[in-house]
């Protein structure tokens, strides 16, 4: 089992803040964003265009990226911490 | 009264007393000539509306991890003495602290610009995210991708 974890604007797009996957014992972010695709077509959208970044046990991951069975697997829109 | 922690980098709800930040900075060597804050604040107005809440949410674990390497990287970088980064979360009141980075140098000139750099870069790379809450509903700020 994979963990997604959904984070600020992303949450409401998919309609919870984490949920688990079973995709085996490998898989990549690329196939995971096609998955997505399916349930949730805009989250899978903006892995795809880039719009959000996607990291793999709290390191920035690439569509190539493998993911492992147990990993953490977060999606993150755009940052606006600190203060202008 | 808030308590200095000995973590140069923290994410907290509870805020924080830059006096004494500062101070625990000064006891870390006695070659510090120069120091640069940056404090963030909550503002009241954003795109002409006023903001009636705002309110922080971050990655826990990447984000601590986040600021930490980019705390190495400024002491490196710049070759000024010690940083420390705090980043709070949760709701904040207009006007209430948010953000405080404190850059120690022997000189103020690579302290400047490493408090500079630290500032832009955290909200670069840090998974921490704001929403702004107005008349008109709240919305999660993405203008700074």
């Amino acid at each position: 089992m994979i963990t997604l974890k959904y984070f600020a604007s992303l949450r409401s797009i998919a309609g919870k803040d984490e949920e688990s996957l079973d995709l085996g014992n490998e898989t990549t972010v690329q196939k995971l964003s096609e998955i997505l695709a399916k349930t949730t077509p805009q989250i899978g959208e903006m892995i795809q265009g880039k719009k959000i970044l996607v990291a793999v046990n709290q390191d920035v991951a690439t569509l190539d990226t493998v993911i492992h069975d147990g990993d953490e697997v977060a999606f993150l829109p755009p940052f606006s911490g600190g203060s202008k | 009264m808030s308590t200095v922690m000995e973590s140069k980098v923290r994410i907290q709800r509870e805020d924080f007393s830059v006096t004494d930040e500062i101070e625990a900075m000064k006891k870390v060597s006695r070659n510090i000539g120069g120091i640069v804050v940056f404090l963030g604040t909550g503002r009241e107005m954003s795109k002409g509306q006023n903001i009636t809440k705002l309110s922080f949410e971050h990655y826990p674990k990447m984000a601590e991890k986040k600021l930490e390497e980019l705390r190495l990287k400024a002491i490196d970088d710049y070759k000024i003495i010690d940083m420390s980064i705090i980043h709070r979360i949760g709701e904040i009141d207009i006007g209430e602290n948010i953000v405080l980075i404190v850059a120690a140098g022997e000189h103020r000139k690579e302290a400047f610009s490493a408090c500079e750099w630290a500032i832009t870069e955290l909200k670069r790379t840090t998974p921490i995210w704001k929403s702004e809450t107005t008349s008109t509903g709240e919305v999660w700020v993405q203008d700074t991708p």
